[in-house]
């Protein structure tokens, strides 16, 4: 297990700069998810850590060796780099069968015959692929290349392996169970493992911890899985960790009205945090299972829609010509009663939020 | 994502010059020496003499009557042989892909016959059987019915285009035939469903959609008739019927390999350039409204029509094709090669061994067939390799400008194979450098380079697409570096498109005939050179004789090739 550490890295692909100044370190041993949406610069670090793409400036170490460094001139090649990578497509060599595949690493390298095979063996054996050493990858199932190309990344010595959303082209039941397997694996080898997906439900799964970047290539949280759901640290890891309702808000001498379109509705519930500037704009962030139907509150809602999940209700309810999300768990329904599609009832928000307005885009 | 290559990754690890680098100017380098300076040596000698700009003899091909009436020929054949191989193609396409025709498999193979034999030797075929004066079947007809002359002549620009067509149409034919194939059919199931009739599911629906097939195999009917040189030179001469390609021949050897035949040339290359071009954009502006591209890559049963009462006519209509157009011309070529003497009716008390005996005697044969064999492998295999290397270099390195090499690497075989030879004699006989190959038969080789290296890039290319980036940084990231990358992972798997690529052009370059006319020596003749010469010479029946071995040699080959390549599809 190695530590690695991005000190400032920026990226510019032609005019388009992808990533500025990022630094993130990445624990010995853990298994760090880098998520953001589609286009924010992950796959790009990645490339930079790997060596296939080349940083503007900053360095790279793993421990204390450098692998890059823009001001003094160091980039270590890709292939004395030492980092195992599992690509999304899985870039399994279809010409090798899985074992020549696996070994491909250790031939590189030099490592004598007999244990080469070892070696081989075990990763196989790791990801329980051993009865299929001498298939060819077009005679495998996606799951089954995928793990032959994380045995791949794990033989040449297992201190770091880079995942680039390596499950995203398996059917939903598979990527439950490879995210297991991953996990597994990570405990019995002790590698360092940088997992990169857009899908922050994964990421969930699999984490210990989790770094959320924005488009744009800004980190904007680090931190545990716990961490991040309770305590977004902003209105874009709110947003992006999980469904959201957002409702305007105007503030007037302490007390809040909220803004949601159509109709305003004086909120004496609601309170702002310290510190808050009020003199900007504000929306109110709250999650759909931190709203409750309360038939008394004020904040007066119509039920459009309700759809039963079977672990919960499913709810699209209409405040003052907004629609909100509201989840309710089925032992709350069961307690509480389901609110009639059609129902008129009122509602109160919990572990609420306030966040600027999303800008507008020019 | 971006997946853009740092070309200057390997110069920041202290290594000066990176592999890509140098990849990129060995590939710069020879398609300037293949490519570029044959082409720049003719505009330059068209135009310039002696180092200064000289219009007048451009203008005087330009304006003489001779080479104005090739030109208008080139254009009318060219005209004809497309608009009718376009509909005659697509006819059997049609019939063979859509119908319920008894015999499919058989008659395809049958139709994709033309496609592989040289048509000069079909020209020569159906000039034993119709020369207006001595033509066997036209003697045959003048003395039954008793006719005052003879009632076919093929030597005229009918003849000229009637041949072309035989062997050009299948390039539509192959084309259209595999589209139909891909085509879903439920499109044309929907349109029956809705109460389209037949005739109209055929002109609304299956036609409209085959149209990008159509054209790209019309274009190449156009762009290889414009430039063709057998069938013309061998009906054509002897009435005095000129086409641009022919007469450029007629110019150079007329002159005797004078420099001022081959200025000539040079002047005559840049009108039949221009004439080749413009047809390209008139096709291009004619066709390119309403092009579809639903055809699916999946391969699909479609239901096929049935002919019913129009079945066995059809059929008739199609084995009548395949004996006019195949059957005839090789029997023809066949019993011609055992005739004691040309002129001698054909039966088999004048058959003989002979001409066979005798060309094999003839060291200008073995030689002929030896050179043929020497530069068509040496072409190709150079081509393979320099075809990968530039197919890599656009579509894996894509430097700056690739564009240009793209272009440069596929314009040899959009210029005529005459007007190539001319740009190699202008370049190669001591112009630069005091190099001369001419005479030798490097100066083959080297014209045959330039015109077939897109042949193996466009093969490889293909292949090289399907070859994700992700593969061979895999394998850097497993230990490799960048040159072991490349012979471990990408080469072996684009292997198959590169023997395919020489196959494409080995077969091609053992039949030439219109490029090596221009460029053989006393002791350079090539197989296709050493039939036209023996014909021209008058010594039919050996020249048939070599065409019967030559035709065997391209059947042996062929046949090599399908079984070669049948079970390496899919890597």
């Amino acid at each position: 297990m190695s530590k690695v550490a991005f000190k400032n890295i920026s990226f510019k692909y032609g005019q388009n700069q992808i990533l500025k100044d990022f630094s993130l370190e990445i624990e010995a041993g853990e298994i760090l998810c880098l998520v953001g949406p589609s286009g924010c610069g992950k796959t790009t670090l990645v490339r930079c850590l790997l060596g296939l793409n080349k940083p503007d400036t900053g360095e790279i170490y793993v421990d204390d060796t450098c692998i890059f460094s823009a001001t003094r001139r160091v980039n270590m090649p890709v292939e004395r780099r030492n980092i195992g990578i599992v690509f999304q497509d899985y870039a399994v060599w279809p010409h090798m069968t899985v074992s020549e595949n696996v070994g491909y690493s250790l031939k590189k390298r030099r490592v004598p015959k007999d244990q080469m095979a070892r070696r081989v063996a075990d990763a196989l054996a790791q990801v329980n692929m051993t009865e299929y050493a001498n298939h060819l990858p077009s005679q495998l199932s996606g799951g089954q290349q995928q793990r032959v190309a994380i045995a791949r990344a794990l033989v040449g010595n297992g201190e770091i392996i880079v995942m680039d959303e390596p499950i995203t082209n398996l059917d939903a039941k598979l990527r439950e169970q490879m995210l297991t397997e991953i996990r597994e694996i990570q405990r019995r080898s002790g590698t360092t493992v940088l997992y990169i997906t857009h899908d922050q439900q994964s990421a969930l799964q699999l984490c210990d911890r989790m770094a959320i970047m924005e488009p744009g290539g800004n980190l904007c949280q680090l931190g545990t899985d716990e961490d991040i759901i309770l305590h977004p640290a902003n209105r874009f890891t709110f947003e992006f960790i999980g469904v959201s309702n957002f409702i305007p808000v105007e503030v007037k001498g302490g007390a809040i009205t909220l803004k949601p379109g159509s109709r305003d509705f004086p909120w004496a519930e609601g309170r702002l945090p310290e510190g808050a500037d009020a003199t900007k704009p504000l929306e109110v962030g709250v999650r759909p299972n931190d709203i409750v139907f309360d038939k008394d509150s004020p904040l007066r809602v119509t039920v459009n829609r309700s759809v039963f999940l079977g672990s919960e209700y499913d709810y699209f309810v209409d405040l003052g010509g907004r629609e909100l999300r509201v989840q309710q768990n089925t032992l709350d329904a069961a307690k509480y009663g389901v609110v009639k599609e059609g129902a008129e009832t009122g509602i109160r928000l919990l572990n609420y939020r306030f966040y600027p307005p999303k800008e507008v885009q020019a | 994502m971006s997946r853009g290559r740092n070309k200057d990754l390997a110069a920041v690890d202290g290594r000066r010059f990176s592999m890509d680098g140098i990849m990129t100017a060995v590939t710069v380098v020879l398609l300037l020496v293949v490519v570029v300076i044959p082409v720049v040596s003719i505009i330059y000698n068209a135009f310039f003499f002696q180092g200064h700009f000289d219009p007048k003899l451009f203008s005087s091909q330009l304006t003489d009557a001779g080479n104005l009436a090739a030109m208008w020929n080139t254009i009318k054949i060219a005209f004809w042989v497309t608009l009718l191989g376009t509909i005659v193609g697509t006819f059997y396409a049609w019939l063979l892909g859509r119908s319920d025709i008894p015999a499919k498999g058989l008659m395809r193979a049958l139709f994709n016959i033309p496609y592989m034999f040289p048509p000069f030797l079909g020209a020569m075929a159906w000039d034993l059987l119709l020369n207006g004066r001595s033509g066997y079947l036209n003697k045959l007809l003048v003395s039954t019915f008793g006719l005052e002359a003879a009632p076919i002549n093929i030597n005229t620009l009918g003849g000229i285009v009637f041949v072309e067509l035989s062997y050009y149409f299948p390039f539509v034919f192959m084309q259209v035939v595999s589209a139909l194939e891909r085509m879903d059919p439920t499109l044309e199931e929907c349109a029956r469903i809705a109460g389209a009739k037949q005739m109209t599911v055929i002109r609304k629906i299956t036609l409209p959609l085959v149209v990008p097939a159509i054209s790209a195999g019309a274009l190449l009917i156009l762009t290889t008739s414009l430039a063709h040189f057998g069938v013309p030179s061998i009906l054509g001469f002897s009435q005095g019927i000129y086409t641009l390609p022919t007469k450029i021949y007629a110019v150079i050897s007329r002159a005797g390999g004078s420099f001022e035949g081959i200025r000539q040339g040079a002047a005559l290359s840049i009108m039949l350039v221009l004439v080749v071009f413009t047809a390209l954009v008139i096709q291009k502006k004619i066709l390119s409204s309403g092009s579809y591209d639903i055809i699916k890559g999946k391969s699909m049963r479609p239901t096929l029509i049935k002919l019913r009462g129009a079945r066995i006519p059809l059929l008739i209509l199609c084995i009548a094709t395949l004996v006019l157009i195949v059957i005839v011309p090789l029997v023809m070529i066949f019993l011609v090669s055992l005739v004691k003497a040309y002129g001698l009716p054909l039966i088999p008390e004048n058959f003989t061994l002979q001409n066979y005996q005798r060309i094999f005697a003839a060291s200008g044969t073995i030689d002929s067939v030896k050179n043929s064999l020497f530069v068509s492998i040496s072409a190709g295999v150079i081509c393979m390799f320099l075809g990968t290397l530039i197919a890599y270099v656009v579509q894996k390195i894509r430097p700056k400008g690739k564009e240009v090499l793209e272009v440069l690497s596929v314009l040899p075989y959009s210029l005529p194979g005459t007007v190539l030879a001319i740009g190699v004699i202008l370049a190669w006989s001591g112009a630069i450098g005091g190099i001369s190959l001419y005479n030798t038969i490097w100066i083959i080789l080297v014209a045959y380079i330039a015109r077939y290296l897109s042949f193996s890039m466009k093969s490889s290319s293909a292949a090289l697409l399907q070859v994700h980036p992700s593969l061979e940084e895999a394998a850097r990231t497993c230990g490799a570096s960048h040159m072991e990358s490349l012979t471990d992972v990408t080469l072996p798997l684009i292997r198959p498109a590169m023997v395919s690529g020489f196959f494409l052009i080995f077969l091609p370059a053992m039949r030439e005939v219109t490029t090596s006319i221009l460029l053989y020596g006393p002791y350079t003749r090539t197989l296709g050179v050493q039939i036209y010469s023996l014909r021209d010479a008058g010594m039919i029946p050996q020249a048939a004789a070599l065409g019967s071995v030559a035709i065997v040699i391209i059947i042996i080959c062929n046949t090599i090739v399908t079984q070669a390549t049948k079970d390496r599809k899919g890597v």
